[in-house]
């Protein structure tokens, strides 16, 4: 790297150029759908843009940080999410029935979204400062590290946002050397306890599920935004309806049309073909990632990269798998696809991190 | 315990991650292809389901109802029309609390106690999402209120209807019947019909009356327009549109002046009276007394008033025309006659010695005759003009019950007309197997004797006598009355004229019906029972005066009504056509506690008569029909 070139492009040296095509191509499609969906909506579309230059100028930034200095934020940003997190559980205030929100007197928080990053933060720095004495009890204090943020957020309840940070804090587990036999083992506890499981949900939840098994069951009420969803993927056809030609999209069928059920206005206007175009780029992302992370030099940077990825892949699965009717609704946005600020900056980040990894190949200097 | 030597431990660990990496990479391919499977389901084998699906979502058919048609008599005056008001309805599951916006409703209009009654029994009947009127026929002013409130009463909205007007009155409410709003039952009934799709923008339908039994032809084909609509169901624009076809208009043979001529003739009495036209059978008047305000019921019938109308001791509502059912009493004794001749069971010239009472052989029972000491040697005109029982007791016994029955039943007793009005009752012609299958008891020859003179089980309609009588005035047709003359398309404007209905025609030896008249004119001649109500009449008529006994009269005692409570007292009836050379008019009437068919049904019908064959009307009666009604 040439140390008398400007300092900007000094930055952007760090930026992995498949990366920032996939994301740029993702946002450019997003930004379509959010057009449509929108009804060219002014407000919605510079909203949009705004967000999406922000979030690149977070990636920019993080792409910059050594993962050796990241890896310290961890243990104080995990921490204060936790701290937070049993905030919410006494102070917290409620909306629609569960305590997940901070009034922090200028803005209401969630310390939910902060633990999707704190979490494998923590668990990276962690196993990377056992790496060389690696034995079952760091796997089990690592499970502790998880179950803890894990169980407080399904207390709010906020079974979705649980269920997305234990899958990334297991992702970070099973990439630093989980043993199989505890997977299994859990996998199987797991299903033997799905009994107890439900007779703890909540209504509400239940419903969620017995909505998803039969939609029809109550058109006009949980069931509805499947139904309509479904509908308008399936009317799509091979090669959709086109661009701003969606009857459901254009007519408010969809609800959410331009956040968590944008896939459904893409699924309508973009058809089969479309969808496939979105699957194979994030797999291309989840590719780049992986690789990133075989490449990674330091077992931190191997950790995130691998969980970061997986992660982004599993949001992308439940949000489809939700609005085409596989997966019960639960809400979580599309990833660099759904309208919304902070989704998006916390995504961005992460692919921010995976940049840094990809291109800070030195070993830490001590 | 310490492990190996970290270094190799760490190579062994990143073999390790790789193929973790691998798992990871698999396992995220497996989850796209899960994803992709699901979309190829939905987007490429079940897109034709859903394109289906999407576009019924997006189109909705509203339904425009149609104009119904007008109902008008024979000289064109209206009876039944249609107009456009306001109505201000209400959906209950669009508002919170519907007891608060009834208040605040009660603050900006004018809301009647018979009009929140009505109100909350038609709620009662609906479901949380159906539009119920509270108030209807809203003047400019308060629907300028309504409409500057709108705001703040979520779930109450102004709308434009098409109302239906009786201007004729209560006179005409048992012919034309009204339109209600359409209720369950209805709906099962146009749903079985396969009808239902053509009421999906109407809110009323025809109930009674004319407007019921031409409802296929009124109510015309609802149009639709097919719009786009948004999930709010808000149209966003036509995409096509069928037209209502309005419905078709409907022309009586009935004269709404002599309507009112008839009702105006009975006075205060109850009763029911039909005149026919005995050559086609077009009702020229059917008035069932008293009759009803129609207008009730189109909006919903508030339930104070539907109890006082349906539980007045009066039986307002109870078409005496159609379903009233009485003795025919004397009336029957021209159709006996008729029977008698027909069968050769008695000759013109035949005379019987009438002593005041009639005794079976073997039996000490007597059964009187109405004039006391009897009205001496009786031929078959005079046992006609002067109404002699004991004649028509000695004709039953000779003739028997069953030839009786079978002879009757060729002039329609017993069995409906077919009038185009529903509800026609049957009437009851007794049979000795009628008794047996309705009683299971044997007939006793005393009930044959009566039944000559129109007593005991027989029971028949004022329509029925009129069709009847219409035999003895065409000589022998059994027309089928007919309310409907003509019938209108809307889109052509044309007059139709309805086709005939059906008629049959028995066959009678023309000089025994000639003597059958003869006696019946003698009844309006001087000497015969009714020639007080046809004194002075300008053409000639043929009639018969008969009583019903509404109360038995033991054994040996004698009617008195100055005893009887009015409602006790007998029906009186009278049946009669002119005139005779070609008749063109026929009636029966039957008074309710008239007493005499002489006395009261007569005039009644000679009023009828004068004016549809001379244009007189009554002295009494000085206004024009519409007036008399209201």
């Amino acid at each position: 790297m040439p140390r008398n070139s400007h300092w900007i492009l000094r930055r952007l040296s760090h930026v992995d150029g498949i990366l920032l095509a996939l994301v740029v191509m993702l946002l450019g499609i997003s930004l379509a759908v959010v057009v449509s969906a929108s009804g060219q909506s002014p407000g919605r579309i510079s909203g949009h843009l705004i967000n999406m230059g922000l979030a690149l100028a977070v990636m920019v930034v993080m792409a910059n940080v050594p993962p050796h200095l990241l890896s310290k934020v961890g243990p104080p940003l995990y921490v204060a999410g936790v701290v937070l997190l049993i905030g919410v559980a006494l102070f917290g205030e409620i909306r629609n029935g569960s305590r997940r929100w901070l009034n922090l007197g200028v803005m209401a928080f969630q310390p939910s979204e902060l633990l999707k990053l704190a979490l494998p933060l923590m668990l990276a720095w962690y196993f990377q400062r056992n790496e060389t004495v690696l034995r079952a009890k760091h796997y089990v204090f690592g499970g502790v590290l998880l179950l803890v943020p894990f169980l407080l957020i399904l207390r709010q309840p906020d079974l979705g946002t649980a269920m997305m940070i234990g899958a990334s804090g297991f992702y970070l587990l099973f990439f630093a050397g989980l043993p199989w036999k505890v997977i299994l083992g859990g996998g199987v506890i797991s299903a033997a306890s799905l009994p107890l499981v439900w007779g703890l949900m909540h209504d509400y939840q239940q419903r969620r599920v017995l909505t998803l098994l039969d939609p029809s069951a109550d058109p006009l009420g949980d069931g509805y935004h499947i139904i309509q969803s479904t509908i308008a993927i399936g009317s799509g056809g091979l090669f959709g309806k086109g661009w701003m030609q969606g009857t459901q999209s254009q007519l408010d069928f969809i609800p959410e049309r331009t956040t968590d059920f944008i896939f459904a206005v893409f699924g309508e206007e973009f058809g089969y073909l479309g969808t496939i175009l979105l699957v194979a780029l994030y797999l291309a992302i989840v590719v780049r990632g992986l690789t990133i992370a075989a490449h990674a030099p330091t077992l931190f940077g191997r950790l995130m990269a691998a969980t970061l990825s997986l992660n982004l892949f599993t949001y992308a699965f439940v949000n489809m798998g939700m609005v085409s009717g596989i997966l019960p609704v639960v809400g979580v946005p599309l990833p660099l696809m759904s309208y919304g600020g902070t989704a998006l900056v916390t995504l961005l980040l992460g692919v921010g991190i995976l940049m840094s990894v990809a291109t800070h190949r030195q070993l830490n200097k001590s | 315990m310490k492990r190996a030597t970290p270094l190799k431990n760490l190579n062994f660990e990143l073999a390790c991650f790789q193929r973790r990496l691998k798992i990871g990479g698999l396992f995220v391919f497996l989850l796209a292809l899960g994803l992709l499977t699901r979309s190829f389901y939905l987007q490429v084998v079940q897109h034709e389901y859903y394109i289906q699906r999407a576009e019924s979502n997006r189109t909705s058919l509203v339904p425009t109802a149609p104009n119904r048609g007008l109902i008008v008599d024979r000289q064109g005056r209206t009876l039944a029309e249609n107009y456009s008001a306001y109505t201000v309805e209400i959906t209950r599951a669009e508002m919170a609390s519907l007891e608060q916006t009834l208040i605040e409703l009660g603050k900006l209009i004018e809301v009647t106690p018979g009009q929140l009654r009505r109100f909350r029994r038609l709620l009662s009947e609906s479901h949380e999402f159906e539009t119920v009127p509270l108030k209807s026929k809203l003047t400019d002013e308060e629907v300028a209120i309504l409409a500057a409130n709108h705001y703040r009463l979520p779930g109450v909205e102004v709308k434009a209807r098409l109302f239906r007007n009786y201007q004729a009155g209560p006179g005409m409410a048992h012919v034309v019947g009204f339109i209600g709003r359409i209720n369950d039952r209805d709906l099962k009934t146009l749903r079985e019909n396969g009808r239902e799709q053509n009421y999906k923008g109407s809110v009323h339908i025809g109930k009674t009356g004319l407007e019921q039994h031409y409802e296929a032809l009124l109510h015309g084909r609802t149009g639709f327009d097919q719009m786009e609509t948004d999930a709010s169901g808000r149209a966003v624009r036509m995409l096509s549109r069928i037209p209502p076809v309005p419905g078709k208009d409907l022309r009586l043979h009935l004269d709404l002046e002599l309507q009112a001529v008839a009702e105006h003739a009975f006075g205060n009495y109850l009763g029911g009276l039909v005149a026919l036209d005995p050559r086609t059978g077009g009702v020229l008047a059917l008035v069932s007394k008293p009759g009803f305000d129609p207008n009730l019921f189109v909006d919903g019938i508030d339930p104070e008033t539907w109890k006082s109308l349906n539980e007045s001791p009066d039986r307002p509502m109870v078409n005496r025309a159609l379903r009233g059912i009485y003795p025919p009493g004397s009336t029957i004794k021209p159709f006996m006659a008729m029977a008698g001749l027909e069968l050769g069971l008695r000759k013109p010239g035949d005379t019987i010695a009438d002593p005041g009472f009639f005794s079976l052989p073997n039996s000490s029972h007597q059964f009187r005759d109405w004039k006391k000491g009897g009205h001496g040697m009786v031929d078959l005109r005079r046992s006609i003009a002067q109404s002699c029982d004991v004649y028509y007791y000695r004709l039953a016994v000779d003739m028997g019950i069953d030839r009786m029955h079978d002879y009757l039943a060729k002039f329609g007793f017993g069995e409906k007309t077919g009038i185009d009005l529903e509800g026609e009752s049957a009437g009851l012609l007794p049979s000795r197997e009628w008794k047996k299958r309705r009683w299971n008891k044997v007939w006793y020859p005393g009930e044959t004797v009566i039944a000559g003179i129109g007593q005991g089980y027989h029971l028949s309609t004022p329509l029925q006598l009129a069709v009847a009588t219409a035999m003895l005035a065409n000589g022998g047709t059994r027309i089928e009355p007919r309310l409907v003359e003509a019938v209108r398309d809307p889109v052509t404007h044309v007059w139709q004229p309805q086709a005939k209905a059906a008629q049959q025609t028995a066959t009678f030896d023309p000089a025994n019906m000639a003597v059958v008249r003869e006696g019946m004119m003698d009844v309006m001649r001087p000497g015969g029972t009714a020639a007080a109500a046809a004194a002075g009449a300008r053409y000639t008529f043929a009639g018969k005066t008969g009583t019903a006994q509404v109360v038995g009269i033991k054994q040996g005692a004698r009617y008195d009504a100055g005893q009887l409570s009015r409602k006790n007292r007998d029906h009186a009836l009278f049946m009669a056509f002119a005139p005779v050379e070609n008749p063109r008019i026929v009636i029966a009437v039957i008074v309710e506690n008239g007493e005499h068919g002489s006395s009261t049904a007569a005039p009644i019908a000679r009023a009828v008569f004068d004016y549809y064959l001379t244009g007189k009307r009554p002295g009494t009666m000085k206004l024009e029909a519409n007036d008399a009604t209201e």
